[in-house]
């Protein structure tokens, strides 16, 4: 007993614990944070939860409803982003004293766009950013005798590249055809469009953007270049380690999971590229948000802003867990410059770097997801059963306009 | 006054403002009703007043919009996908469903009279799939239908060479999980493989109430081993058949975990093995809407009512049996 009390008067004053809910491995981004941010404030205390990225962002909205058990600090995946900056339970980090919005030209401009409500509100802002980028085979294209301009060209380049690389090793290019069809949707837009909906939130699917991106992916299953694999499923990750599947079209990060555990064996091997036809898209990314009934709002921002902007701290999360930062100035710190191994020894980073300068500011929408869901369904009917594309895009507006209900 | 009326005759007692010897039973037992007042009863009268608004979680409470029967029209005119997740759920509860009780029945029978010693051991056995995590169960599904890895498909592939068996036989390798054409029969195959135990222990529970001399009476008299099973134990396990197929029906319609984890979350391509419980889901965490999800709620709840009130007149026993 009396030792307990030793103790407790050892640790001097209560202190602030700092409530951090985040989700694998964001999560060890902000633990990396901790020692650098106690240096500035001794008194606080960190504590960091993380639940699956699902279960997280499930928990949060339950968080929200009901306006209790909220952390301080709040994650969000780029996913749910379009829910989430629409929420009222968030600060908008404008207003003083967080005034956000003077710093805001510091950071990459298309994740900061996807921070925002529709009404302007800023309810989070970007920690990392997902520059897409095509990830392939060095050795596997070798084989075939392909540039890795012959997959950078025009699609129409990519899909010949496909077939001649099918002929000689039995590999297959693309995991699946509707990975072309995410990315050409999500290229090639511009500042302030959605992808899947305008400003006004009419659904734009049956625009020529994906028209042209129905029609590539088609010709890609036609051309059978497609291993008609879905990302994440187990035959997907045994694809890249049996040389089955020679590129993919991601965000960088994907980066770090081959190096980890999808195929660290093939070391050396993968190299990354632009993707093709010029496009630039966005893939994937977190964010940090801080809820209106947090109880210690101020040390929230002040632990925000150290993830966020604090230079070191972006690259620390960068260097350990392949987190693009959002942080411009990050991005040309020589630490972009060094040479990978698994990559061959090229400086992939500043290819992502690059790219993350000219992707367009789009625009989220909470029906995001359903809207792809829906899109998804038809493309399918396109590649599997024949269905005519101007016929299956008309079918998905139908169906997402059935689906939208806004008040 | 009534009230007044009928107290004046009755003679004046001192009322004693608290009698704990009276309150004490009801302090006892008011744990339940706290419990049920806070986790049963609020969540239960909330989703019906939650039913009536438009209200997106993440905005807070300030957010809730009251919309009348607004989110029930838009469920039963509008959401192509609780239409199309209704379908999933009736197909995948009928052959999930009733293979369960067509193979449970004779099991139990086959089981109850020609397993002495071992019988509990084959029972545990097939009980086994019941008690395993769903999610472990549906992993290990999910390896088996592998389209390019999994054991299924090696055995499709190896029948091929078999002589008459082999036209049957798909040309490519099936994607279990992502061709709406199969998505469905691979989640049903997996719901039943997990209940038919539960069902046989039940169906072995009211066989053991089947009296014996009667079984024997119709040996001696000459009935064979199928008019035994056909004549007597099956009009006698009448009423446990009506509490199993209540049972699978009510939890074949809020079917949620297995097609879940075995379409990892988004029901598969084009809904094909999306559930009314998952579209509920969805519609809740997905989109933000609540209002909807508790609508679709309870619309599941009186089609799931229903339902088992066509089997109450179907299996269930009436005053005159």
């Amino acid at each position: 007993m009396l030792a307990f009390v030793a103790q407790a008067s050892a640790f001097g004053a209560p202190k602030i614990t700092l409530t951090v809910a985040t989700f694998p491995d964001l999560d060890r981004a902000a633990k990396l944070a901790i020692p650098g941010f106690k240096k500035l404030y001794p008194d606080v205390d960190v504590r960091i939860s993380a639940l699956s990225a699902e279960d997280h962002h499930t928990a949060m909205i339950t968080a929200l409803a009901g306006g209790s058990n909220l952390p301080d600090v709040m994650a969000i995946e780029a996913r749910f982003i379009g829910q989430f900056a629409e929420s009222a339970g968030l600060i908008d980090l404008r207003r003083a004293p967080y005034n956000a919005e003077a710093r805001s030209t510091q950071l990459a401009k298309f994740a900061l766009a996807a921070g925002k409500s529709s009404k302007g509100a800023m309810a989070a802002l970007p920690v990392d950013v997902g520059p897409g980028t095509m990830f392939y085979r060095a050795d596997l294209l070798a084989k075939a005798q392909l540039k890795e301009s012959d997959l950078t060209g025009s699609w129409e380049q990519f899909i010949d590249a496909g077939k001649k690389l099918k002929a000689s090793t039995g590999a297959y290019l693309v995991a699946n055809a509707v990975d072309i069809k995410d990315i050409y949707i999500r290229a090639s837009l511009a500042d302030g469009e959605g992808i899947y909906f305008d400003a006004n939130g009419k659904p734009v699917v049956t625009s020529p953007r994906f028209e042209k991106a129905f029609e590539i992916a088609r010709a890609a299953r036609q051309a059978g270049i497609d291993a008609r694999i879905k990302a994440w499923t187990n035959e997907w990750s045994e694809g890249f380690r049996r040389d089955r599947v020679a590129a993919q079209m991601m965000g960088a990060w994907l980066g770090g999971h081959l190096q980890n555990w999808i195929a660290p064996q093939s070391k050396g091997a993968w190299r990354s590229a632009p993707l093709p036809n010029g496009m630039f898209a966005s893939w994937g990314g977190s964010f940090y948000a801080i809820p209106e009934k947090g109880r210690h709002k101020e040390m929230a921002w002040a632990f925000l802003q150290y993830l966020v902007f604090d230079k070191a701290q972006q690259i620390e999360a960068f260097r350990q867990l392949d987190a693009f930062p959002s942080l411009l100035e990050a991005q040309s710190d020589p630490f972009v410059d060094q040479p990978i191994e698994y990559f061959g020894g090229t400086a992939v980073r500043q290819q992502w770097s690059a790219a993350v300068r000219k992707i367009p500011a789009v625009d989220v929408d909470r029906y995001d997801e359903a809207a792809r869901e829906i899109v998804d369904a038809q493309l399918e009917k396109v590649l599997d059963r024949g269905k005519d594309i101007k016929q299956a895009l008309r079918d998905a507006e139908r169906d997402i306009l059935r689906r939208v209900r806004r008040y | 006054m009534s009230s007044l009326s009928a107290s004046s005759p009755k003679p004046v007692a001192p009322k004693r403002r608290f009698d704990t010897r009276r309150l004490m039973p009801y302090l006892f037992i008011s744990p339940f009703f706290i419990l049920f007042g806070i986790f049963g009863l609020f969540p239960l009268l909330f989703s019906v007043v939650l039913s009536l608004h438009s209200w997106d979680p993440a905005a807070g409470f300030e957010a809730m919009r009251w919309v009348g029967f607004d989110n029930y029209t838009f469920a039963l005119t509008r959401d192509d996908w609780l239409h199309a997740s209704l379908y999933n759920t009736l197909w995948i509860a009928l052959v999930a469903g009733l293979p369960q009780h067509l193979i449970a029945l004779p099991l139990a029978y086959f089981l109850h009279t020609c397993f002495g010693r071992w019988r509990n051991l084959v029972v545990g056995l097939y009980f086994l799939p019941f008690i395993t995590s769903t999610v472990a169960i549906a992993l290990v599904f999910s390896a088996l239908f592998s389209k390019d890895f999994g054991v299924v498909n090696s055995i499709l592939a190896a029948f091929k060479s078999v002589p008459l068996v082999g036209a049957i036989m798909p040309e490519q390798s099936v994607d279990w999980a992502n061709n709406p054409q199969y998505t469905k029969w691979m989640i049903s195959f997996v719901v039943f493989w997990r209940f038919v135990g539960w069902n046989t222990v039940l169906y072995l529970a009211a066989l053991q109430t089947v009296p014996r001399d009667l079984l024997e009476a119709a040996e001696i008299d000459g009935a064979s081993l199928w008019r035994r099973f056909r004549y007597i134990v099956l009009p006698l396990l009448k009423p446990m058949m009506f509490f199993a197929v209540t049972l699978t029906i009510i939890g074949n319609l809020q079917l949620f975990e297995e097609p879940f984890i075995l379409t990892g979350g988004t029901g598969g391509t084009d809904q094909a093995g999306k559930t009314a419980a998952m579209h509920m889901y969805w519609v809740a965490f997905r989109e933000g809407d609540f209002g909807t999800a508790s609508a679709i709620a309870w619309l599941l709840f009186i089609v799931i009512a229903a339902v088992t009130g066509l089997n109450n007149r179907l299996l269930g026993q009436r005053e005159n049996d």
